[in-house]
């Protein structure tokens, strides 16, 4: 499960830094997003990894901290998703702000010179 | 008395909040209440952050005892509750914030708030999430209070729209969020291996890291380090800054010359708090610090030398009083901390005066003059028309007040940035440099060199390029005298003579910053005093 989980915060974080170093708006905010996925998961990763335990207190299980996952990552992870989804909506709606005034989704605002 | 005295610390986070939202519910054809709520919101932060300058200084009788208050939200006792910490430090930033945001908020009631929507609500959060990072005692919170503040910043950055602003925009934008989602990883892993994210409880549980672990903490400790590096607009991370700040409408530059001062503070907050747990990770101290300020002092007066428009002139200056913010923190021993907290000051409310005043002074130009000045200047094709046509026409025509209030506070805010006496600048680096030399046992030989070297001659090179485009705006003879408001100028003049102020008694604001460094220093104290926080009721 480890292996999984890093392999796809790895390849989700490498995608969305190649995306994020290329030329076009689109590309960019691709690869933003799928930065903030590898980010999300990262956090909650760092809860440890644990199966089957529930991250509030259930009345069956008894008040044993060791029966249960950690509850801060995850709701670090809630307020971590909302925050990037708000900014990645502002950032969509400058993006097309933008390709509007310059007509062109470069993210310069004009296209590179032709050789 | 110290009843109510003890709910002042969330006072600055919450006014700006709720009246920001209730301004979103009004709507925007309703100009007068809302200027007047607007108003009423930053007097009222004001007067609590006064309150609180009092308190942290002991002029006041403290509702907590120390200079150190701390207020638990919900009454949950740290470190698993969230605190809010107020110390000498925190009050003098909530105090610039506050007479800085009463500046830019009566300049833009002229004309820049019609610009575009939302302008009011946008100043309030701008300001709640500026408030918020300086008092929160916790690593996630400073995230969110970051957050707030961006993403505000973000509107007000694109307020009044147009081609070169957007543009700017989505550069400054992206970096940004790239940085927060930095911010995230280093939280994450830091909460990962200490299992805390107060930021009193972090260098108690680090101490007790083993050494593998001690080595990932360094990383997320240079992560965190570089996300703040941005905010500072430190080089080589501040590529996106004069672009953004310059287009900015001139009542945001003002206020965004505080937002890179938020990276500087929480840079030097988190770097005294994980000196005490016997880790220094790189970018938050020592002579690292020390020459990424010198570079970045050194790109800024390059910057400055090489624009050719105030507004971008005006963000280069912006960059160098970071780098020259870094570079003191950075510099060897704590003695230079009081008086860089002054010059912070000084360089925050002067530049802030000069955002707003090179758009008052711009006005009723033509587009692009600057530009045509200098490659003029540059080819040898001076223009000389004005002087053969009608060369008695211009003698001993009287100077219109606007224009003679401009020139003068043109002069001031040039005297203030570059640090020519007799303004608070000069004082501010008159006091660095003291401070540099009292250190000269302790501190090597070549780094109070360079100190001196950069703190001189990014003076002289301001003060070149400043009256270079001064002469070029001012004695254009084309130009009309533009119209002024009371409402524009009234602000810019009322900043300069808190800096006149602050140079003509200096010693109680000198006073308080050095008290306000050595009780930064006196990180042991910070976490005594927010860890054995005894379970008490606050409040009635």
């Amino acid at each position: 499960m480890e292996l999984t989980l890093s392999l796809a915060i790895g390849i989700m974080a490498g995608s969305g830094i190649y995306l994020v170093l290329r030329p076009r708006t689109f590309q960019v905010i691709i690869g933003l997003s799928l930065l903030a996925y590898a980010v999300n998961l990262f956090i909650f990763a760092m809860g440890r990894l644990r199966l089957g335990a529930p991250p509030v207190i259930t009345p069956g299980l008894g008040s044993d901290p060791a029966l249960y996952t950690d509850p801060l990552p995850q709701a670090l992870v809630l307020t971590a998703i909302v925050i990037g989804f708000a900014t990645t909506a502002l950032f969509l709606v400058v993006l097309l702000a933008s390709r509007g005034l310059s007509d062109t989704d470069h993210v310069d605002g004009r296209e590179p010179e032709e050789e | 008395m110290s009843n109510w005295l003890q709910h002042l610390p969330i006072l600055p986070i919450l006014v700006p909040m709720l009246i920001g939202a209730l301004l979103l519910l009004s709507s925007d054809s309703r100009h007068g209440p809302r200027i007047a709520l607007s108003l009423l919101a930053v007097l009222l932060q004001l007067a609590v952050a006064g309150g609180l300058l009092a308190v942290a200084g002991g002029w006041v009788t403290a509702p907590w005892s120390g200079t150190i208050g701390i207020y638990a939200l919900g009454n949950w006792a740290p470190p698993f509750g969230i605190v809010l910490v107020v110390d000498r430090l925190a009050a003098v930033m909530l105090m610039l914030t506050a007479t800085l945001g009463l500046a830019a908020l009566v300049y833009s009631i002229a004309r820049w708030e019609k610009a575009g929507v939302h302008y009011l609500p946008l100043f309030q959060f701008l300001l709640m999430g500026l408030n918020g990072t300086f008092l929160t005692g916790d690593l996630f919170n400073l995230f969110v209070f970051f957050e707030v503040m961006l993403a505000a910043s973000y509107g007000l950055a694109l307020h009044g729209s147009g081609g070169p602003r957007v543009r700017a925009g989505l550069h400054y934008i992206a970096v940004n969020l790239f940085a927060s989602l930095f911010f995230l990883i280093a939280a994450a892993l830091m909460y990962g291996l200490t299992g805390t994210l107060n930021l009193a409880d972090l260098p108690l549980r680090v101490a007790a890291l083993d050494a593998g672990d001690r080595q990932l903490f360094h990383v997320a400790a240079a992560i965190l380090g570089v996300v703040f590096l941005v905010k500072a607009g430190a080089w080589p991370l501040n590529f996106w800054l004069p672009a953004a700040y310059g287009n900015a409408v001139p009542p945001v530059g003002a206020i965004f010359a505080i937002l890179t001062k938020v990276g500087v503070y929480a840079l030097l907050r988190l770097g005294v708090l994980l000196q005490e747990s016997g880790v220094a990770p790189a970018p938050f101290g020592g002579t690292w610090l020390f020459y990424c300020g010198l570079i970045t002092t050194a790109v800024g007066t390059l910057g400055i030398l090489s624009a050719q428009k105030l507004d971008r002139l005006a963000a280069f200056l912006v960059i160098v009083s970071s780098g020259t913010l870094l570079t003191a923190f950075g510099f060897t021993g704590t003695l230079l901390t009081g008086p860089a907290i002054y010059y912070l000051i000084s360089s925050v409310l002067g530049s802030g005066a000069f955002f707003m005043l090179i758009e008052m002074a711009e006005r009723n130009r033509k587009q692009g003059a600057d530009l045509l000045a200098i490659s003029f200047e540059a080819f040898g094709m001076e223009s000389s028309r004005h002087d053969t046509e009608h060369p008695d026409e211009m003698v001993g025509v009287a100077i219109p007040a606007a224009m003679a209030f401009l020139g003068l506070a043109f002069v001031a805010c040039v005297l203030l940035l570059t640090g020519l006496p007799p303004l608070s600048g000069f004082v501010g680096k008159f006091a660095l440099l003291g401070a540099s030399l009292t250190s000269l046992p302790h501190a090597p030989l070549l780094h109070v060199g360079l100190f001196i070297t950069a703190l001189i001659l990014s003076g002289m090179a301001g003060l070149i390029a400043l009256s270079r485009l001064g002469i070029r705006v001012f004695w254009d003879m084309e130009r009309q005298t533009p119209h002024l408001q009371w409402l524009e100028a009234g602000p810019v003049g009322a900043l300069l003579l808190v800096c006149l102020w602050l140079a003509l008694a200096p010693e109680g604001t000198m006073a308080y910053c050095a008290a306000a460094s050595e009780s930064l220093y006196d990180a042991s104290a910070y976490i005594r005093t927010v860890i054995p926080y005894p379970p008490e009721v606050v409040g009635p």
